[in-house]
């Protein structure tokens, strides 16, 4: 929604015809003369400029996105009063939309407690085995998924801005070292489809940059929300490589280096995607 | 140059030495030893039989096999939606010979060590390969030979659109 309001206000500010803003394919054609508004920044495209003029206006439509689902979920959670220390979220953190606002831009961070990355759906469940005193969601769960899309989701629109000085730096370079690997029976790295061939059609799927910005989105081929995580599997998966756990810290070394690319590239979170 | 699959060797020598019973996977001790001239060509054909380039197509299309409409387009319009990460496989039976197009599916990597093409007969040197699929090449031999075989009738060259 936000988005929406930001690329009215500025197809109103350059005095563009009303008749855009209106028109689903005018704004399709739009996007296909490559002119990808905030969803471009420098050579980084989010995956929103690869996806089909339905895929988009899915994500764009609040009351179409499945993903809203999910973030009601989050949103009832928040207020949920669990574990031992019968605490909900909301209170030590007040109104998420004051508290929340920008905190996932910076995510995954290094975390001094652990030694090593955090993403936001670990500093979730952190915060709620060690202060709640709460079991911590399970990974995938319509919780874990809903309550980082929520805390996500109040970052939307601003500029992903993970920190790889000091500490991080060693976690970032393991992460691009997983992405420069070739694994699986396919011998494949990430950089063959995500870098080398972006835009290009494997049979019918186009290859975006693999940027995580959207996530956890709701992705048409699961008919749920799901996670970075999740898809990096998938991936993995295809190309006949082992997948790693949800949360091993293969993959959220992998989520910084991915991350850390999409740079710049608005948070989208809950996106839609094919 | 001469490639073999000496994991397999070794371990047949090994079991043999210390009359231990051959466990290796059946997929893998298929592997068949081949040579490669000039890093350019396989002259021999894998099974010592042609290949059967009706099954050579099947063996091409196949999402689980060859899959190589996954990269190529392909003069197979019945097929949707070619890939297009790698070369136009029109008219590639003009261009190449049966022992260039062996190797390239064998083990592209030996013309290209960059290239993003699989090495469709080749086991060894592969990094955390999903259960199931160790120790096995995405291809049989005579499955080799047969996406050989049907490349080479692919004679006629795409035509022009504009």
């Amino acid at each position: 929604m936000n988005t929406t309001f930001k690329a009215m206000a500025a197809a109103i500010a350059l005095g563009l015809p009303a008749l855009a803003l209106t028109t689903g394919p005018a704004f399709a054609d739009e996007m296909a003369e490559g002119k990808w508004g905030e969803y471009q920044v420098g050579d980084k495209r989010s995956g929103y400029t690869y996806a089909g003029p339905e895929t988009r206006a899915m994500q764009d439509d609040e009351f179409q996105n499945p993903a809203m689902l999910w973030l009601d979920t989050g949103m009832s959670e928040w207020e949920n009063a669990a574990g031992d220390a019968g605490k909900a979220c909301a209170d030590c953190h007040g109104d998420a939309e004051e508290s929340m606002a920008g905190v996932a831009t910076k995510y995954p961070v290094y975390s001094e407690e652990t030694g090593k990355m955090m993403n936001l759906e670990q500093r979730i469940n952190f915060c709620r085995t060690e202060n709640m005193q709460a079991e911590p969601y399970k990974w995938e769960s319509d919780e874990l998924l809903g309550m980082t899309a929520y805390v996500k989701n109040q970052s939307k629109g601003m500029p992903v801005d993970v920190s790889i000085d000091g500490p991080a730096k060693e976690f970032w370079e393991k992460g691009k070292e997983f992405y420069e690997t070739r694994r699986g029976q396919l011998d494949l790295a990430c950089t063959h489809c995500h870098v080398d061939n972006a835009g290009n059609l494997i049979r019918a799927e186009t290859l975006s940059q693999g940027q995580g910005n959207g996530f956890p989105l709701y992705r048409l081929k699961w008919q749920k929300v799901g996670s970075l995580h999740r898809r990096f599997r998938g991936c993995n998966n295809n190309i006949r490589a082992e997948k790693l756990p949800y949360g091993s810290d293969e993959y959220t070394n992998l989520e910084l280096y991915v991350t850390w690319r999409g740079n710049g590239l608005p948070i989208e979170t809950p996106a839609v995607r094919k | 140059m001469q490639r073999k699959t000496s994991a397999i060797s070794a371990m047949v020598a090994t079991a043999a030495v210390a009359g231990l019973a051959l466990t290796a996977p059946a997929q893998a001790a298929d592997l068949v030893d081949y040579k490669v001239v000039d890093d350019w060509t396989i002259p021999e054909s894998l099974t010592g039989q042609p290949g059967d380039p009706v099954n050579g197509k099947v063996v091409a299309i196949d999402r689980k096999l060859g899959n190589c409409l996954s990269c190529h387009k392909m003069p197979i319009p019945e097929e949707q939606f070619h890939g297009e990460t790698g070369p136009s496989l029109w008219g590639v039976g003009n261009r190449y010979e049966p022992e260039h197009l062996r190797l390239r599916i064998v083990d592209s990597k030996v013309i290209n060590p960059e290239t993003m093409m699989p090495a469709f007969y080749r086991v060894e040197g592969l990094h955390m390969v999903k259960d199931g699929f160790e120790d096995q090449p995405i291809l049989t031999a005579q499955q080799v030979e047969d996406v050989v075989a049907y490349l080479m009738t692919l004679t006629e060259e795409e035509p022009q659109t504009n």
